[in-house]
């Protein structure tokens, strides 16, 4: 079967100043694979995420979305010169390396929040909620359901009324994945993690690896930053390894393991000619 | 011994507080001893040692050992009972709300439909005193105003120090209207909602990149800048003198007169003619304001507007990760809060039939904002009775003359220490699948722009 690219990255450049954190980076994500995005740290991995989710606008190159529901044909999507919030509509899901949840609202709410832009549609401006007018009764309860069954997936149902803020570490990464996974009707496009194993203990990190497998299988591709090697080469279906803001290996993940560059990018030793 | 100690059993707190939470006397004892040797080391200087001018016109050194003593005795005292006290509390880890604030809110259950029941009959119950409507419609004013900033201060978590700008823009808006262009109440109350939400949109766009204490500055100065124009504006708005004359409310069309003729409130009710029926008719006009305002906020904390304003509130990034328009939204909130302070304004034109500059200054802003932070941010019950406290109780005090600011202000230092939150500090979630569970204030975002 061959493989349809989701996600394009052309060339990106990212400057701060005088820095050059991105450079020149240019790889695809392919339709339905989970691609892994390595790299010791200060590598540039972050800076790149947040140019693709919309937070930082590239000083150069170009970030395309092929989103599959459009067909093979159609337009790509510029997602570089999309406002950042128009991203997530655009079917592209994130969650943060520091977790961002909503600390003082329930799980459940949580996960509403994320619907926002579907339920809104609704509500008729708001104005025919406030008066009971519309059908939202009915939009909000399929929006709970489809909330159910995240916090099922997650194994967060018991915990559904209870604060974000209050729950344990790996369920609060739990959760920010859920509500990234709601953001979009039909689940999004393509799911950007940044760093979803830290701080994970392994039995945790084993049902993170089970969870994103899940999702890929549900239609949603990966993009994943990643330290934790072990979950990393488990589950990638391809590697991009970035060092010092360029690229430097983009493979499978068995190729990347044997690749002296990586090895001495990771290594901190001389470059092997 | 265990190597573990709790996070209490450090010297410096109270002591003899061992994992279990019982204090020993023997370690209580210790610690007193050694907070009344701290204070033997202060009031020794302090207190013990004092120079005085003396007979012949030296400084005399003049010692007090007896005074000192005692002071110390009391420290010891003092800290002895405390920590025995405190001992006694069992230190557990928790987010749960605490015993106090679980109770405050099965009171307040109670509480605000009693307070409901108790506004709708207050007329009958003061059979028309003229001083307690009165007073009533002034707390009713100020709860109104409290419940329209919480939803720009408490739910969207911006910090509007100028709120009374749209208070002030409703007012004149609806006097311009009425007294220029002959505009009755109840067309100029949707107008100038209207006109004060769109000023609060015009406010919204310039401040919309700016987060916490630099908001606040702007929103001041938009305040003291409505202000300025108001009374520097002569030709339109009479600059200090102000606009009188406003035309007072009447019954859908029927005018309260006191001949009490054909077409007046009392002559087709077939009344005696009174005063007070106007003030009741005011009294009830502010009640279904405050109440609409109330009842828009509650059903929009439960829709994705007011869901979004709340989650604005905790994380502003996360809200744009999920695709919600940050920008909409705040200026949605601003808009709403605007709107009905505008309407609050109106009101406040017809009641008083006279307006200037005066009654717009920055100590509003400030007394609708201590209510709403007072009353717990976001909390509609919390708002409600910040009200009746901060403005009733300085009727009360009024006695006092000068020291009531002291009482008031005293007052406010007090609620702050004990409630840091606000009287009511929790969260209601809007939506449950089990039950709904109050939310520790501790977890909630205060908001930073």
């Amino acid at each position: 079967m061959p493989l349809q690219v989701l996600l394009q990255v052309q060339d990106v450049t990212m400057r701060f100043g005088g820095l050059t954190a991105v450079d020149r980076v240019s790889f695809a994500a392919a339709q339905g694979q989970i691609t892994a995005l390595i790299g010791p740290n200060g590598a540039g991995k972050t800076t790149l995420f947040n140019c693709i989710t919309g937070f930082y606008r590239p000083s150069e190159g170009a970030i395309l979305l092929h989103p599959p529901q459009r067909g093979p044909g159609a337009a790509p999507v510029a997602l570089h010169r999309l406002a950042g919030h128009r991203i997530a509509r655009a079917g592209v899901a994130r969650t943060f390396q520091n977790i961002r949840l909503f600390p003082g609202m329930t799980a459940l709410e949580n996960l509403l929040v994320a619907q926002h832009n579907a339920l809104m549609a609704t509500t008729g401006w708001g104005i025919g909620a406030v008066l009971g007018l519309s059908r939202y009764p009915a939009a909000e309860r399929a929006a709970v359901e489809k909330a159910k069954q995240w916090l099922h997936a997650t194994q967060l149902l018991e915990r559904a009324d209870d604060p974000a803020g209050a729950l344990p570490y790996g369920a609060q990464r739990r959760l920010e994945i859920a509500r990234a996974m709601c953001t979009s009707p039909d689940g999004p496009a393509l799911l950007c993690l940044d760093e979803p194993a830290a701080g994970l203990n392994p039995r945790e990190s084993e049902e993170l690896a089970r969870l994103l497998l899940a999702i890929r299988e549900a239609g949603t591709s990966i993009l994943l930053i990643e330290h934790d090697m072990g979950v990393v080469m488990r589950i990638s279906d391809r590697v991009v390894v970035l060092d010092h803001g360029q690229r430097i290996a983009d493979a499978a993940p068995a190729e990347v393991r044997a690749d002296p560059k990586v090895i001495a990018a990771y290594l901190g030793e001389e470059e092997v000619a | 011994m265990s190597p573990i100690r709790s996070p209490e059993g450090t010297p410096a707190s109270p002591g003899g507080v061992n994992r279990t939470g019982k204090a020993s006397p023997a370690a209580a004892v210790k610690d007193a001893a050694l907070a009344a040797l701290v204070a033997f080391g202060l009031f020794a200087m302090m207190v013990g040692l004092r120079t005085e001018i003396g007979p012949e016109g030296a400084l005399v050194l003049r010692q007090r050992w007896g005074d000192v003593a005692i002071l110390c005795l009391l420290v010891f005292l003092g800290r002895l009972v405390l920590s025995l006290w405190l001992g006694r509390r069992r230190i557990a880890a928790s987010t749960a709300p605490g015993r106090w604030t679980a109770r405050l809110q099965q009171a307040g259950r109670l509480f605000a439909p009693a307070m409901l029941a108790v506004a709708l009959t207050l007329p009958a119950i003061t059979q028309g005193d003229r001083y307690l409507l009165d007073l009533g419609i002034l707390v009713l004013t100020y709860v109104m105003l409290g419940w329209g900033l919480n939803i720009v201060v408490g739910l969207a978590g911006l910090l509007d120090l100028g709120y009374v700008a749209f208070y002030g823009i409703g007012a004149y808006a609806y006097a311009l209207l009425a007294t220029e262009f002959g505009f009755s109440f109840w067309l100029g109350l949707p107008v100038a909602g209207i006109l004060a939400a769109f000023w609060g949109v015009l406010l919204g766009f310039p401040v919309l990149r700016l987060r916490g204490d630099y908001l606040a500055i702007v929103t001041l100065a938009f305040g003291e800048i409505i202000r300025v124009v108001l009374l520097n504006w002569v030709s339109l708005t009479g600059g200090p003198d102000g606009i009188s004359g406003i035309p007072r409310p009447s019954f859908f069309g029927l005018p309260f007169t006191m001949s009490g003729g054909e077409g007046s409130f009392a002559g087709t009710f077939g009344l005696e003619p009174s005063p007070s029926h106007r003030v009741i008719f005011l009294y009830y006009l502010i009640l279904g304001l405050a109440l609409l305002t109330n009842w828009v906020t509650i059903r929009l904390r439960r829709q994705p507007l007011g869901r979004a304003w709340e989650a604005l509130r905790e994380d502003e990034i996360a809200c744009r990760a999920l695709g919600i328009n940050v920008t909409i939204t705040k200026l949605s909130a601003f808009a709403i809060g605007a709107m009905f302070g505008g309407f609050a304004g109106a009101f406040f034109a017809t009641r008083q039939a006279f307006i200037s500059p005066e009654s717009f200054t920055f100590i509003e802003s400030a007394i609708i904002l201590a209510i709403v932070v007072l009353g717990g941010l976001g909390s509609q019950v919390g708002v409600a009775i910040a009200a009746l406290v901060m403005i009733g109780g300085f009727e009360i005090f009024r006695d006092l003359g000068e020291y009531r600011m002291l009482v008031f202000g005293g007052a406010m230092v007090v609620i702050m220490v004990l409630r840091p939150r606000g009287l009511v500090g929790t969260r209601t979630p809007s939506i449950a699948l089990g039950q709904k569970r109050a939310i520790s204030g501790e977890l909630v975002g205060e908001g930073h722009g």
